[in-house]
């Protein structure tokens, strides 16, 4: 089956995963920018790591046949950093018309503070300005649920944010309501041990339903699977869910929420979809 | 959506599986009372003690109650406490 990872760091993974994740089934991924693993110091950093997400990557996925799209930021971590920050905000529109960038993500909030709080709102303003769709992560373990509220009263209090345009990401059992009943889409991260398994998103998906839902791998430099969503597709497969409901969700429901960017120019596969099983 | 497996097959696909996550809990807490020293009056034990008895109740949302045990709580008033103003 066919499928699109909506959130991968492939800066952090090797070409070999790119061609694993072809193998896969895997079309397309869409790439946040994030947190390297160390503070950056310069807005010189920051200008190099989007020129990578704008040309280095979507070459490397292209070898294998995948198409790779990205999202413009500082992420919640280094935002801590407000000055530094508004450098970063203040050079994003420079890479904007890049063919590959999809919106401003993932902005959101990391241990919920106030320097947090306010370049978040910052980020709001730019892609408000700019017509941009966005991506939010969502803090970690006991931070998620605050946060993700924190999070929800700001996109709330902003009527000129188009809800369907925005995603909340690493939703779990505690948070995927609010994020739903507010209208955003919700996008279930699939991770060993901090975030969701392949099993509690199926319980997610059942609960819930397929709308406004992704489910997607993170991987990144940490520990992640690239090939979680392939794991997710199985545990739907071995519950008895039909494929068009698993297709749905990991093929149809990426694309139709990428599909409000002006530079989603996704091309399908040549290939026959029952090639890939 | 109900999960289209009935429930009987989903206790015979997970029964191993369950029983292996209990053990290691309670092989955790044991490590824990043997190592030296006591964790008596540690919130975190606090939390176990309630998550566990979440598990132990018919409640039908136990993973959503779960999660919850183990979140800072979220205070609507964030703004005012954190002594931000954010444009309306």
């Amino acid at each position: 089956m066919y499928y699109f990872d909506p959130h991968i760091h492939m800066v952090s993974r090797t070409t070999d995963d790119y061609e694993t994740l072809a193998k896969m089934g895997c079309v397309g991924m869409s790439e946040p920018a994030f947190w390297a693993g160390f503070d950056r110091g310069s807005v010189e950093s920051f200008r190099d790591y989007f020129r990578l997400l704008t040309s280095f990557e979507p070459k490397r996925a292209e070898t294998y046949g995948l198409q790779h799209f990205t999202w413009m930021c500082i992420n919640a971590k280094e935002a801590e950093n407000v000055e530094l920050s508004r450098e970063v905000i203040k050079m994003i529109p420079e890479f904007l018309d890049c063919p590959n960038v999809l919106g401003i993500g993932e902005i959101g909030l990391n241990k919920n503070t106030k320097n947090e709080s306010i370049i978040f709102w910052e980020h709001l303003e730019l892609a408000v300005q700019y017509s941009q769709q966005i991506l939010i992560h969502t803090p970690h373990l006991e931070d998620k649920f605050q946060g993700t509220r924190m999070i929800l009263d700001m996109l709330c209090a902003d009527s000129r944010l188009e809800r369907s345009c925005v995603l909340v990401d690493h939703v779990e059992e505690h948070t995927v309501r609010n994020v739903l009943e507010e209208g955003f889409w919700g996008g279930m991260t699939l991770y060993p041990v901090s975030k969701c398994t392949p099993a509690r998103a199926v319980d997610i998906i059942e609960m819930y339903g397929p709308e406004r839902l992704l489910v997607n791998s993170a991987g990144d430099w940490g520990p992640s699977k690239p090939t979680a969503v392939p794991d997710f597709i199985l545990e739907m497969r071995r519950r008895g869910h039909p494929e068009s409901l698993i297709r749905r969700i990991v093929y149809e429901n990426p694309i139709e929420f990428f599909s409000q960017s002006e530079n989603f120019s996704y091309i399908p596969p040549n290939v026959p979809e029952a090639a890939t099983r | 959506m109900p999960t289209p497996m009935p429930a009987a097959d989903v206790l015979d696909r997970e029964f191993f599986e369950i029983r292996a996550k209990m053990l290691q809990i309670a092989a955790s807490f044991d490590r824990i009372d043997r190592g030296e020293g006591t964790v008596e009056g540690d919130p975190r034990i606090a939390l176990y003690h309630e998550a566990l008895e979440v598990l132990l109740s018919d409640h039908p949302n136990r993973a959503e109650k779960i999660q919850l045990i183990f979140s800072r709580q979220y205070d609507e008033s964030w703004r005012e406490n954190l002594g931000i103003t954010l444009p309306s």
